[in-house]
C-alpha cells in the first residue's frame, strides 16, 4: 500500500466523495485561499493545506471561500444540510468553534430529534485540535468532551492517515452532523493508505495493540503517546493492549469493556482537560458496567486543569507523556484490589 | 490642542519602535529563534500610533492577533514584550501568553486577542465601566478588514450606539484576512459605510499619513469623552509582511510588498513632512532611531538570556488563588 501523510489522506477523502456526489461542497475561510488577492487562487486550500486542488477541479460553486463569519459559515452549512447539499465546513482551529457554537448544538444538533425524524443534517465541521505548537490557550484547546456532550452531534477524531481519510469519507456520507476534529501534530504523519475511496464505520473502536496486563484507551496523538508507553512497559516485562476509540459519540464501550475484562486494568489518556472529559466518561462507563472485572484503580492520565501556556517550557510539562502513562499503569498494577 | 515638538519625537519613538520591533521579530523568527505563532504589524504603525497618541493609560484598546503594534503604542514595556515573545518567566504575561495574547492593563491595553472579533463586544465592557463610573475614560476597539464581517463585531457597534457608549471602533484595512482580500470579503466595499446603518459617525483615513489618523482619532476621543457616543474609523494600511510569519504570500501579486515598501512606508512619509515643514530635523530623527535600534537590541539580548518558568508555574493563574 502507498505511504501517505494525514493531511494527503484527508485532501484525498475530499476528491473522492466530491467526484461521487455532487452534492458534496466545501466551504471556509480561505478554503482555496487568495479570493479577490492579485496572486494565486487556490493559494492555501484552507490554512493547512487539505482543501488544496479542490478549488481547480470542482471551481467556486462547490469549493466556496467565506468572508472571516463562522456563525454564518456554519448556520449555512448546517441549513444547507438541511435543504439538499452535503457540506464540509472548515473552521481551522477547533477553538473558533466558539463563535458558532449556537449554530452547532442548538440548531445542528437537535433538527432531527425536534422534527421527530423528518430532518437529516448531513453536515461535517472540520477543525483542529491540539497543543503540542506553542499556539498558546486559544490556539491549541482539545474540546471533543463538549460535543461528545451534545446528543445528535457525532464526534470523530482520528489518530492515523488510514483512519483520517476512511472516516472522513464516512463523514461525509453520513447523514448527521459530524465534528471531525484533526489534531495539528499529525498532519504529517505517515501511514499506509489505499488510492481508493473507503468508508470506516463510526463506533469502532481499533486495537493497534494487544497485551494482557492492562488495557489503555487514547485518542488522536495520544495514540502515539500509548503505544510509546506500551513499549516502555513491555521492556519492563508488562504487556498492554491500546484501543483508540476513533468516535466518541458513538463510543465504542463494548471493545473497552472486553479487554478490560481481560486484563482488569485500564488507562485512558486524554488530552482535553481533565474534568468532565473522555477520560471521566469512559472511566465511569466501565466502572458502572464492569466493576466486577476491576483489579486495580481506573487511572486518568491528562493535562492539568488549566489553560494551555504558551511557552514551550510549560508546554512540554502540560502535555502527557510516555513515561506519565507508564507510571499510571504500574500504580493501577501495584494497588490491586484485595492485595494486602 | 496642536502636536508639540516632544509630541513628535514620541510618535515618531513609538512608530520607529514598533517597527524595529517586527522586522528584528521577523528575523529572529526566520532563524527559528522564536516559539509559536506570530502575525506582524510593521507598515500599520501610523494607525495604532496615531490614534494611541489621543489616549491616556486609563483609555482602554482591545487588539487583534497583530497586536504588538498596538501594545507599543500604548507604552507596554519593550522588555517585557520580547521576553514574552521568546516564553520567558518574566515576560509581561509569565510566558503564558505569548504573541498572541500580550495585555498590559496597567497600560490600558486588554489583550492582544486570538479569537477575531473578540475585542469589540469585551472594548463596549470597558467603554460601558467608564461611563457606568463616570471616569470620562473612552475605550478603542482595533479590528481588521477580515473582523469587521464577525458577527461579535456587528454587535458590538449597535449595542455601543443605543447604549451610547464611549468606544471608536477603528477597522485597520490592510486590504487582506489572512489570504482573503477585503474588496470581495467587504459587501459594502469601503467598511465606513457601515458608520451610517449603525447611526454612528464615520470617517475614512489614510493610515500612511500619521497627521491624518491622529486628526480623525482626536475628534472622535473628543465626541466619546464628551459623551456623543461611538465613531467608525476605517484606516487604510498596507501590510509589509504575510499574514503570519512563514506564509509564503503566494496569494500577493508580484512586486505589491516591494512597492507597499516604497510608496507606502508611515515612517519615510511622517519624516518627510516634518523635516520639510522644518518641526524636526534629519538629525532629531537619526538619533531616535540610532536610540530605538540600541533598545530593540538589548530587548533580544536579554530575552534570549533569560530563564523559562519552571514547573511551579504551570498551575498559577488559573483561578484567582490556585
Ligand atoms: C474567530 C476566528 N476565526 C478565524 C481566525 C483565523 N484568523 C486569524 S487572523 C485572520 C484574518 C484576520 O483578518 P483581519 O481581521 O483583516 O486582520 P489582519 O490579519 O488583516 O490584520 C483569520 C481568519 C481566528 N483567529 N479567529
Amino acid at each position: 500500500m502507498p505511504k501517505k501523510t494525514f493531511k494527503q489522506a484527508l485532501n484525498e477523502a475530499h476528491f473522492h466523495e466530491m467526484r461521487r456526489d455532487p452534492r458534496v461542497i466545501v466551504m471556509g475561510e480561505d478554503i482555496s485561499g487568495g479570493i479577490g488577492a492579485s496572486g494565486e487562487m487556490d493559494a492555501w486550500g484552507g490554512s493547512e493545506g487539505v482543501t488544496k486542488g479542490l478549488y481547480t477541479e470542482f471551481g467556486e460553486a462547490r469549493v466556496v471561500d467565506t468572508p472571516l463569519s463562522e456563525s454564518a459559515i456554519i448556520g449555512a452549512a448546517v441549513g444547507a444540510a438541511t435543504t439538499g447539499l452535503r457540506p464540509v465546513a472548515d473552521l481551522m482551529f477547533a477553538d473558533f468553534l466558539g463563535v458558532c457554537f449556537d449554530q452547532i448544538f442548538n440548531q445542528a444538533a437537535k433538527f432531527r430529534y425536534m422534527f421527530g425524524g423528518k430532518a437529516v443534517t448531513p453536515v461535517v465541521i472540520r477543525a483542529m485540535i491540539g497543543a503540542g505548537f506553542r499556539t498558546a490557550a486559544q490556539h491549541s484547546q482539545c474540546l471533543y468532551p463538549i460535543f461528545t456532550h451534545i446528543p445528535g452531534l457525532k464526534v470523530v477524531i482520528p489518530s492515523n492517515p488510514y483512519d483520517a481519510k476512511g472516516l472522513l469519507i464516512q463523514a461525509i456520507r453520513d447523514d448527521d452532523p459530524v465534528i471531525f476534529l484533526e489534531h495539528k501534530l499529525l498532519y504529517g504523519v505517515t501511514g499506509e493508505v489505499p488510492d481508493g475511496p473507503y468508508a470506516i464505520p463510526f463506533g469502532e473502536a481499533k486495537v493497534l495493540r494487544d497485551g494482557g496486563d492492562v488495557t489503555i484507551v487514547a485518542l488522536a496523538l495520544m495514540v502515539q503517546v500509548a503505544m510509546d508507553a506500551a513499549e516502555l512497559l513491555s521492556k519492563r516485562g508488562i504487556e498492554a493492549t491500546v484501543i483508540d476509540p476513533r468516535t466518541t459519540s458513538p463510543l465504542d464501550l463494548d471493545t473497552i469493556v472486553e479487554s478490560v475484562e481481560e486484563t482488569g486494568h485500564l488507562v485512558i489518556v486524554d488530552e482535553s482537560s481533565p474534568r468532565c472529559n473522555i477520560a471521566t466518561d469512559i472511566a465511569a462507563q466501565v466502572a458502572d458496567v464492569a466493576f466486577h472485572a476491576l483489579k486495580g484503580p481506573i487511572k486518568m492520565v491528562t493535562p492539568p486543569h488549566t489553560p494551555v501556556p504558551f511557552s514551550p517550557a510549560l508546554e512540554d510539562l502540560y502535555l502527557p507523556s510516555a513515561e506519565k502513562v507508564a507510571q499510571a499503569v504500574e500504580i493501577s498494577l501495584r494497588s490491586r484490589r484485595g492485595a494486602a | 490642542m496642536q502636536l508639540s515638538r516632544e509630541d513628535l519625537l514620541l510618535a515618531y519613538r513609538r512608530m520607529r519602535r514598533i517597527r524595529d520591533f517586527e522586522d528584528r521579530v521577523h528575523i529572529e523568527f526566520a532563524a527559528g529563534e522564536m516559539p509559536g505563532f506570530v502575525h506582524l504589524y510593521a507598515g500599520e504603525e501610523a494607525s495604532a500610533v496615531g490614534v494611541c497618541m489621543n489616549l491616556t493609560d486609563e483609555d482602554m484598546i482591545s487588539s487583534t492577533h497583530r497586536g504588538h503594534g498596538h501594545c507599543l503604542a500604548k507604552d507596554t514595556d519593550v522588555n517585557g514584550m520580547m521576553l514574552e515573545l521568546y516564553g520567558r518567566k518574566d515576560g509581561i504575561c509569565g510566558g503564558k501568553g505569548g504573541s498572541m495574547h500580550i495585555a498590559d492593563l496597567s497600560k490600558g491595553m486588554m489583550g492582544a486577542n486570538g479569537i477575531v472579533g473578540g475585542g469589540p463586544p469585551l472594548i463596549c465592557g470597558a467603554a460601558l465601566t467608564a461611563k457606568t463610573l463616570g471616569t470620562g475614560n473612552v475605550a478603542v476597539a482595533f479590528t481588521g478588514d477580515g473582523g469587521s464581517n464577525q458577527g461579535t463585531t456587528f454587535e458590538a457597534m449597535n449595542f455601543a450606539a443605543v447604549l451610547k457608549l464611549p468606544v471608536i471602533f477603528v477597522f485597520e484595512n490592510n486590504g487582506y484576512a489572512e489570504t482573503t482580500a477585503s474588496h470581495w470579503s467587504v459587501a459594502c466595499k469601503d467598511i465606513v459605510n457601515r458608520a451610517q446603518a449603525f447611526g454612528m459617525p464615520g470617517i475614512s483615513v489614510e493610515g500612511t499619513d500619521f497627521f491624518a489618523v491622529w486628526d480623525a482619532a482626536r475628534e472622535a476621543v473628543a465626541r466619546a469623552r464628551a459623551g456623543g457616543g461611538p465613531t467608525l474609523m476605517e484606516v487604510k494600511v498596507p501590510r509589509f509582511y504575510g499574514h503570519f510569519e512563514g506564509d509564503a504570500e503566494t496569494y500577493r501579486a508580484e512586486g505589491e510588498v516591494a512597492a507597499l515598501k516604497r510608496d507606502h512606508d508611515c515612517l519615510k512619509i511622517f519624516r518627510r513632512r516634518v523635516v520639510e515643514a522644518g518641526l524636526l530635523s534629519d538629525a532629531d530623527l537619526d538619533l531616535v532611531d540610532a536610540e530605538v535600534g540600541d533598545e530593540i537590541e538589548a530587548s533580544v539580548m536579554l530575552a534570549k538570556s533569560s530563564p523559562m518558568p519552571g514547573p511551579e508555574d504551570l498551575l498559577t493563574d488559573v483561578y484567582v488563588r490556585y
